[in-house]
Formats: structure tokens, C-alpha cells, sequence
């Protein structure tokens, strides 16, 4: 090993504290960067592969009712590959042991031949026998949360008859990654289920013999999806569809792709935030070990070693630093990643857990990791090469001070000597100091941004289920159905009011914008659900026009008085313009409303709901389930407790695996920083501190001078790192805003609280080790050695 | 012996600032210097012989005049170019050793070995300076005089044309001093070495072959030692 390579590795072990703790931000910055990219990858791996092996459709379209022979025709539309033509319907099952209704899909599987797309990938058991219409395969995930096993049997309510259904495997398919019930919060795997049968099974119990009301296709290579849609939209538009959609449409498949637009846009937000940090603190260690090494660099020099030479010696220190923090940031990164795909695997369903680190993902993290390191140190690095040797052999300048804001003005009297000091040595730097407010800031905002989600969700799961809906259940019936319904309802023992909900399929236009969405049906008289303004106020739903929630009012690029065109998707279909009225705040979903009279009546139908909300006696819950049970026309129920509860469980591990990580990166950064500026800060200072010992200062005093100033400085970075925080949770809440659900900026007490914990906390643990360094401080020895 | 003129320095100034004063520290110079000749600088501090040295050993660039070594003009070289000449021809020795702390002894002179054309081996410079065992001792393990010792085994282990030295022994008690003037004494005698040494003690003046009196920028005078006395000789 050359000579001076051995002096870097010295070099790098008499400073091994503070590269260490800055290889600790790199390793952060590279860990959450792997962690967020490969689990990302990973989960379309997973998906991708899915979705090959199992031939998952890419069109997919509901209808009424259409016959058999229609199939032929949909396979000669250009650009077709595969058809399946299925039977898809709504039912509600009873699961011996658990108390309330369960709703379910019920989708039809080829009788007598291996399906086409969407096939199933069988956990346990084997597919239905052809020959018995009372076997089934469950979804897995409803299967596991009942503890369903091959042999066990359950109830299914099929057109208002029992049927017993025998359970002959269970399954996963690429169509249900995401096993959730459509306009669900989150997934509830104890109330929603998905069941296959084989299609003569399903076409008996529901009269659809030679017909089908749902067909999904997959597409040649290189066909144009949306001429597809268009001749299939035509094909089946007198067979009562809904319009055929693409994969973008298909619930499972957005959420996966939400989930994706996700973990991107942290993937490039809190690395950057690391990585920059990491740079800050190279720049201040490289400088500051320029500086005390000035006269080996000009030693060297003197000897003949070149500009590039020298450069190349600190480029090399660098690298070493940003190698070790990159290569413990790889390792972290990828078991985290292991864990936290691992942990999406109980949330989307996939057939096995394939974790995959890139190489790709390596090469970015480094690549990106080393020019930032050296981008940070570029001028540190230079000014050592460019050091003049003649100059370089004269000691550095002293330092040069001048009377700070303070003391002109005149508060530097009331100030001791050592808290002059201080406030000296912060004005005598402005931007080192400003730079290292900034640093210790953005542990904290690191903090708030990685767990504010957990207020922001609060808040919303607050507005949306306790402020716009107030209703103790809610039913939904199998289709549009009379008025008469909600009094059914309301002569049931324990339901004290039932107010009526419409939802009407509809796709919405304005100008050359579109979306798909249900119209909900608000009755003024309602008083279980409110429309809320942007102030969250309740408003009156207007007796005219349309009322968007403030999302789709900007999906569209409308707003009050803009003229939107529905295209009613069910009935005869009528295409009616209807201004918007108003626009209202919700942050989950995205929907439009109408006066319910007034939506009815563009409908061309009469009075009509879906669905009801409902106010009930909880204690008879198990009568009212009992009775509900025996009326056809309700499709499913759901409780809102129970909604909310469901959401929390299938949150709550994710929001304490990132509020750990969140956690120990903004300790990792708060420390790196603290401990860095006040190792550097007592190599610049050790001289003049022993000189003040040696003048009779306790070491408590000259441990104030130094641990003083850090303390300033970690305090006014404290309020700093709220504003970044805010800041960035403001920004994150923006990028991670989606069709399901839109995040609430809102950082509560305990969440300020928690970041300036942690950010004091390793503050106060940096400080301590140096204190120990002061302890230590030996006075004839600083005072000997030239500086 | 056949003498080659080694250093022609003409008319040679530097000015340079600093902070809010121009110091002028060399004010036209003229000098010679020829190979295998031990001269010493001497003149009080800021006479300019630290500069003088530092140009002649391409540290610093002038401001005005010329310096030719052998065929070469220093000062119309550019940075490259003084580095090439840094590294073959002159060995260094300064005040206050500037060794590298994290290297040893050993190490410290292979730092130059390492770039240096036709060196010696790091064991060989060290024993010349009498420091074979203390080949593994870190900086901070030696004394001043070891250190500086060390120094010079640096600076002539790649059997450098000239040799600049600068107050070597400033650092130094007087026993310890005259240890490294031996070294220096016995490098210029056995290879030939050309010197020059800096010194504000006239009492090391009588182990030069010429003595250049430096002040305020000019040199003031210039004697010649018809007998040059050994630095055991010397006492301060």
C-alpha cells in the first residue's frame, strides 16, 4: 500500500467518529432510497408476473344481460386475443361462528375447461368438480380471517334462497390482489369475500342459461385499447353496459398503481433530503481537515506531488466515507425491504414473495450518493489542491471576529464572556452556522413528514366518518328499487330511521376532460349525511345543478357555472347538461351530487334508491342482521364503527413500521450533525479553550462555550424544522393525492412534540460524548502543539 | 573539480499582500550558486531569505526577475512544470518538519520515494541520519531533533540536485541542532548534494562555503569561508 494511502486510512480511524456518523446519513439516505425502490420493484415484479402466469384481462366490461353467441363477435373485434364471457354477481354469504352478513362477489369460472384470463392460482384444493353446483373456491384472505379451511362449508343467499356451498379450494387471483369491496376505505377481509363456481352453477342460480353479464378480454400485442373499448361499447350498449374500461379502471389495479405513484414519490423526496444533508457534512469535515492539515499538503507539495495528486487524496477520503455509508445503506435497505414487501404481502395478495434488489436500484443509489459527496466537497477539495506550498507553510490567519448584532446593539453587556463568545462565534460564521440550523432542521422535518400520515389519516377518517357521515349503517339493495324499501327498513325492530341513498353510474364530461363516477342522491331532508364546504361546514345540497367534490371539480376543470354533460351509464341512458352548483371538500373518494328528486328525474326513472343510511339500536344488531337476512333486495350492509376499525388494523402496521424507520433516520441525521459541528468546533477551538482552563475556567465553563453555542443552534433549529416539516408533509400530501383519497395537511401537538424529542434527544446524546472529549482536554499538550 | 553553476538568479523581487499591506520581501536579488556548494542564508527575520528559498525551490513565484535552474527558468514555468521540478530535483527541509503524523518515520520518506525518480530506499535515507531504529516511531514517538532528522531523510532520499533547508535547526536546542547540521554537513560532502541552509544564527555561518547576508530584501553581503569548519565545531 502506498505511503499515502496508509496516512488516509490513519486519517479516516483518528476521525472515525464523525465519518462514521456521516456514513450513518448517507446510509440512511441510500437504506430509504433501496427500501422504498426495491420494494416498489419488488411489488411489480410480483404483480407483473401475476398477472403473465395467470393471464390477467386488460378490458373488462359489465352489462345486463347478453347471450352466449355475442362472444364470437366481441373475439372478431381488431385487436381482441382472449375472451371470457362470465357471470358476475353481487351475494351475501353467512359464515357460521361469526354473527354478521359477509357481502361477496360472486364470479363464474369455465365449467368445463381451464379459463382463459384471470386464472386462479390455488392455495389448497382443486377447482370446483364440473359435476356439483354446490362447490366454490374462496378468496384466501377471507378464508384466513374466518379460519376457513377445504371441506368446511358456508351459506351463500342467492337470489333470496339458501344454498350451501361445500369450499373445494382456495384461491388467489391476479383480478383481486387487492381483495376490496368497490367505494371501500380499505380492505375488510372479514365482511368481503370473493367466490368462484363453475358458470353452470352460477347461470342456474341466477336464470342466466346461454347469457352472460360480464366479459373481460386481453388484447393482441400492439392493439389500440381504446378502439377496443369503442366497438365493444358498441357491440354491447342494447345489452344494458356500463361502458367497457381498461385496467386503469379496475379497482385492484389502481390501488396497486396508487400504491406505486407512492413509494416513487417518497423514494425521491427523503433520500435527497439525506443525501443533501450528507454533502452539508462532508463539506464542513473535508474543510475543516484541509485546514488542519495545510502543512502536509504543503509538505507534499514541496516534494513534487501535484494539484491532482493531493485532489485525488481527499477525493479518495470521500469516497471511502460515502463506500461505507452506501454499502451499510444496501444492506439496511434491502432488509428493510425484505420486511416491508413481506408486510404488503398481507395487504395485496400475490402468490409468492419475490423480493428483488436491482442492481440498477445499486448503481442510482451510488451514483447519485457519490456525486452528491463530491459535489459537496468539490471546493474543500480544490482550495486543499490549489493551496499555494509557500503560503500553505505560513500558519493560518487568525480568525477574524468583530462585535456582533448583540453588541451593537448594547446587549453584549448584560452578556458574560462566554455567552459573548458564543454569540461571536455563530455571527462569525453566518452561513456554517445557518447550514447547521438547516441540517439539525431537517431531522425534524424528516420526523413530521414520515409521521404526520398518521394525523393526516385521523383527521380524515374523522371528517369523512364522523362530520359528512353520521349514519350508524348502511344497506345497500341490488339495484335501483322502489321507495318503499326504506319503510321495510324502518319497521324493522331496532332501526329507528332510514333515509334514502341513490347512486347512479354515470360518466361525467366537461370540455374534452371525462370521468367515471357514480352521482349520489342527497335528499335535503336528509340528516345522517352532510355535504361539507371547504371551510367544513355542513351546506344544503341545492335543489338544482350538480355539486362536485373539490377533486373532481379539478379532474374536470370545472367549477360553479361550468356546464358538465353526464352520460347516465344504466337505464335508457340519458346524456343530460346540468350546471354545477357548488363545489364541497371531501378527502376520501371522488364523487358528484345531486338533489335526490332531481337526480331520480334525470334518470327517467320515479322514486327511487340503491341504498339506505340508517339509525340503529347497536344492542339488537344481531336481530336486525337476522332480519335483513331475509330481505332479497338488500345486497350488503356495513357499519361504520366497523369500517373505521377495519381501516385502522390494516394501517397499523404499515404507519408503525414507517414511524420507526422516520424515527431512527431523524435521530440518525440530528446526531450526525450535532456531533460533526461540535467535533469540528472543538478542533477548532481546543487551543483557545485549554488557554481559558489554564486561566482558571472550570471545565463546566468552557464546556458552556462550546456546548453553548450547539445548543443555540439546536434550538432555534427546533421551530426551523417544524416549518420544513410542514412544509414537506404540505408537498408529499399534494404528490401522494389520488382518486382514493386525498391527505389533509394536519400535524398534530404530539407530532411537533415527538419531532423535537428526537431531535433535542440526540442533540443532548452528541453533546455528551464531546463533553467527555472536553473532560479530557489536556492543557500543556494544546498549548505546546502548533497549531 | 569541474563546477557547474547550478542556480543564476537575476534582479529577482516578490511583493506580495498582506491583509491591507504590500510587503515588499525581495527587492532585486542577484546570486549564483554552484553545484556541490553549501551556502547560508542569513539576515534577521523578514530579510526575505524564506522567500529567496521558496522561489528557488519552486514553492512561490516571483514577481519580477529571473531564476534559472541549470537550463531551466523557474520563473517563467507554469504550476505542472514546477511540480515536475519539485519532485525530481530539490529535497526539502523546513522549520518545523512538517512530517505527516499518521505516517512513521519510515513511511514519511516513502511518501517521497514512492514519486521520485532514481531514490533510495526509505532504511538507507534514515540510516544516513542515524535513525535506523527508530524506522516504525510515529511522529509524535520522536523528538524534536529525531523529527527533524526524519525530515531531511525525506529530503534526501530522492538524491535530490539541491537541497534547501529552512532554520532546520530553529526548532532545536543547540546538541540537538548540531546532530542534524552533521546530517545535512555529511549529505553535502558524500553525494555532493548542492545546499542551501537558512539561518538567523550567525554561529552556523562557519560550515558554509559562502555566506549570503541577507536584509530588507537585498542581499547585503556576500563571504566566502576559506575554511569550513565541521559543525561539531560550531557552538551557539
Amino acid at each position: 500500500m502506498k505511503a499515502l494511502d496508509k496516512k488516509l486510512i490513519r486519517d479516516l480511524w483518528t476521525m472515525r467518529g464523525q465519518a462514521f456518523a456521516i456514513a450513518l446519513v448517507i446510509a440512511s439516505g441510500v437504506a430509504t432510497f433501496v427500501l422504498l425502490v426495491s420494494t416498489m420493484d419488488s411489488l411489480k415484479l410480483m404483480r407483473d408476473s401475476f398477472y403473465r402466469e395467470y393471464a390477467f384481462a386488460e378490458v373488462f366490461a359489465s352489462l345486463k344481460r347478453a347471450p352466449e353467441g355475442l362472444k364470437e363477435r366481441i373475439e372478431d373485434i381488431p385487436g381482441v386475443e382472449q375472451v371470457e364471457t362470465r357471470v358476475v354477481a353481487d351475494v351475501r354469504l353467512e359464515v357460521s361462528g361469526f354473527g354478521e352478513p359477509v357481502s361477496a362477489m360472486l364470479v363464474s369460472l369455465p365449467t368445463d375447461r381451464p379459463a382463459r384470463l384471470n386464472r386462479l392460482h390455488l392455495r389448497q384444493g382443486r377447482l370446483p368438480d364440473p359435476e356439483k353446483t354446490d362447490e366454490a373456491v374462496l378468496s384466501e384472505a377471507f378464508a384466513e380471517a374466518h379460519g376457513l379451511r377445504v371441506g368446511d362449508a358456508i351459506t351463500a343467499i342467492i337470489e333470496g334462497r339458501m344454498k350451501e356451498i361445500r369450499i373445494a379450494g382456495i384461491a388467489l387471483s391476479p383480478e383481486f390482489i387487492l381483495q376490496v369491496r368497490p367505494g371501500a376505505l380499505s380492505p375488510d377481509y372479514k365482511r368481503y369475500a370473493i367466490v368462484w363456481m363453475t358458470r353452470d352453477a352460477v347461470e342456474a342460480a341466477y336464470d342466466m342459461d346461454g347469457a352472460f353479464n360480464n366479459v373481460v378480454a386481453s388484447l393482441s400485442s400492439g392493439a389500440d385499447p381504446s378502439r377496443v373499448i369503442t366497438r365493444l361499447d358498441e357491440l354491447l350498449a342494447r345489452y344494458g353496459a356500463l361502458g367497457a374500461t381498461t385496467r386503469e379502471d379496475q379497482v385492484s389495479h389502481r390501488y396497486l398503481t396508487e400504491e406505486f405513484k407512492q413509494l416513487e414519490r417518497s423514494a425521491t423526496i427523503f433520500p435527497a433530503i439525506f443525501i443533501g444533508v450528507a454533502a452539508f457534512l462532508l463539506n464542513v469535515v473535508i474543510s475543516r481537515t484541509v485546514s488542519t492539515q495545510r502543512e502536509q499538503i504543503a509538505a507534499l507539495k514541496a516534494f513534487g506531488y501535484g494539484n491532482l495528486a493531493i485532489g485525488l487524496h481527499y477525493v479518495k477520503l470521500i469516497s471511502l466515507v460515502a463506500f461505507i455509508g452506501i454499502a451499510v445503506g444496501v444492506v439496511l435497505g434491502a432488509w428493510l425491504g425484505a420486511r416491508l414487501s413481506g408486510l404488503y404481502m398481507g395487504f395485496y395478495r400475490f402468490p409468492y414473495l419475490l423480493y428483488e434488489l436491482e442492481p440498477r436500484v445499486v448503481l442510482i443509489a451510488s451514483a447519485v450518493t457519490g456525486l452528491a459527496a463530491l459535489a459537496g466537497t468539490i471546493f474543500a477539495v480544490s482550495r486543499a489542491a490549489a493551496l499555494p506550498p509557500a503560503e500553505a507553510l505560513r500558519p493560518e490567519p487568525p480568525s477574524r471576529y468583530r462585535q456582533t448584532l448583540l453588541d451593537r446593539l448594547g446587549f453584549g453587556r448584560v452578556l458574560s464572556q462566554p455567552s459573548r463568545m458564543i454569540f461571536r462565534n455563530i455571527e462569525r460564521r453566518p452561513v456554517k452556522s445557518l447550514l447547521s440550523v438547516i441540517g439539525i432542521s431537517l431531522a425534524g422535518a424528516i420526523l413530521i413528514a414520515g409521521i404526520f400520515f398518521g394525523d393526516a389519516v385521523d383527521y380524515l377518517i374523522n371528517v369523512q366518518f364522523r362530520l359528512a357521515q353520521r349514519e350508524d349503517m348502511r344497506v345497500t339493495f341490488t339495484g335501483p328499487v322502489s321507495w318503499q324499501a326504506l319503510y321495510d327498513l324502518e319497521g324493522v325492530e331496532g332501526i329507528y330511521r332510514a333515509e334514502p341513498a341513490r347512486s347512479v353510474p354515470a360518466r361525467l364530461r366537461f370540455k374534452h376532460r371525462s370521468f367515471r363516477t357514480p352521482v349520489q342522491g342527497v335528499s335535503p331532508e336528509n340528516r345522517l349525511q352532510d355535504l361539507l364546504d371547504v371551510e367544513l361546514d355542513p351546506v344544503r345540497v341545492p335543489p338544482q345543478g350538480l355539486v362536485l367534490t373539490d377533486y373532481l371539480g379539478s379532474i374536470l376543470g370545472a367549477g360553479p357555472g361550468d356546464v358538465v354533460t353526464i352520460e347516465v351509464l344504466e337505464g335508457a341512458k340519458p346524456v343530460v347538461e346540468v350546471p354545477v352548483a357548488m363545489l364541497v371538500k371531501q378527502y376520501i373518494g371522488v364523487a358528484a351530487y345531486m338533489d335526490i328528486a332531481e337526480l331520480n328525474r334525470l334518470a327517467g326513472e320515479g322514486r327511487a334508491v340503491t341504498g339506505a343510511n340508517l339509525v340503529i339500536d347497536r344492542g339488537l344488531l344481531p336481530e336486525i342482521y337476522d332480519e335483513l337476512s331475509d330481505m332479497p333486495k338488500v345486497a350488503g350492509t356495513a357499519v361504520r364503527t366497523d369500517e373505521i376499525r377495519s381501516f385502522y388494523e390494516t394501517q397499523a402496521e404499515f404507519l408503525l413500521f414507517f414511524t420507526f424507520i422516520a424515527t431512527l433516520l431523524a435521530a440518525t441525521i440530528a446526531f450526525g450533525v450535532v456531533y460533526n459541528t461540535a467535533r469540528i468546533a472543538l478542533s477548532e477551538r481546543s487551543r483557545e479553550l485549554a488557554s481559558l482552563r489554564v486561566l482558571g475556567y472550570t471545565r463546566g465553563e468552557i464546556s458552556y462555550i462550546l456546548l453553548g453555542e450547539l445548543a443555540v443552534l439546536t434550538l432555534a433549529s427546533v421551530p426551523l424544522g417544524f416549518l420544513f416539516g410542514s412544509g414537506i408533509a404540505a408537498y408529499l400530501a399534494t404528490e401522494l393525492g389520488s382518486e382514493l383519497f386525498r391527505l389533509p395537511v394536519v400535524i398534530e401537538l404530539s407530532t411537533y412534540s415527538m419531532s423535537a424529542a428526537v431531535v433535542l434527544g440526540s442533540a443532548a446524546v452528541s453533546g455528551l460524548i464531546v463533553r467527555r472529549r472536553l473532560d479530557r482536554l489536556d492543557l500543556v499538550e494544546v498549548l505546546k502543539a502548533r497549531e | 573539480m569541474q563546477r557547474d553553476l547550478v542556480f543564476s538568479i537575476q534582479g529577482l523581487t516578490k511583493v506580495y499582500r498582506m491583509g491591507e499591506v504590500e510587503v515588499h520581501a525581495l527587492r532585486g536579488v542577484d546570486l549564483e550558486l554552484w553545484s556541490g556548494e553549501l551556502i547560508v542564508l542569513l539576515g534577521p527575520s523578514g530579510s526575505g531569505k524564506s522567500t529567496l528559498l521558496n522561489i528557488m525551490g519552486g514553492l512561490d513565484v516571483a514577481t519580477g526577475g529571473r531564476v534559472v535552474y541549470r537550463e531551466r527558468e523557474l520563473t517563467r514555468a507554469g504550476e505542472a512544470e514546477l511540480t515536475e521540478y519539485r519532485r525530481f530535483h530539490v529535497g526539502f527541509v523546513f522549520q518545523f518538519y512538517n512530517l505527516i503524523p499518521s505516517l512513521t518515520a519510515k513511511e514519511n520518506v516513502a511518501v517521497v520515494t514512492e514519486i521520485a525518480a532514481k531514490p533510495m530506499r526509505p532504511e538507507d535515507a534514515l540510516s544516513i541520519v542515524g535513525l535506523s531504529e527508530r524506522l516504525d516511531h510515529f511522529p509524535a514517538q520522536l523528538s524534536g531533533g529525531e523529527q527533524q532528522r526524519v525530515a531531511i531523510a525525506r529530503a534526501i532520499s530522492k538524491n535530490p540536485d539541491v537541497l534547501l533547508c529552512d532554520e532546520p535547526t530553529g526548532a532545536l536546542d543547540s546538541e540537538t541542532g548540531i546532530v542534524v547540521l552533521e546530517a545535512i554537513d555529511r549529505i553535502n560532502r558524500e553525494l555532493g548534494t548542492t545546499t542551501a541552509v537558512i539561518t538567523h544564527n550567525s554561529d552556523i555561518a562557519g560550515m558554509a562555503d559562502r555566506v549570503v547576508h541577507l536584509s530588507n530584501g537585498h542581499i547585503s553581503e556576500v563571504i566566502s569561508n576559506p575554511v569550513k569548519k565541521t559543525p561539531r565545531e560550531l557552538h551557539w
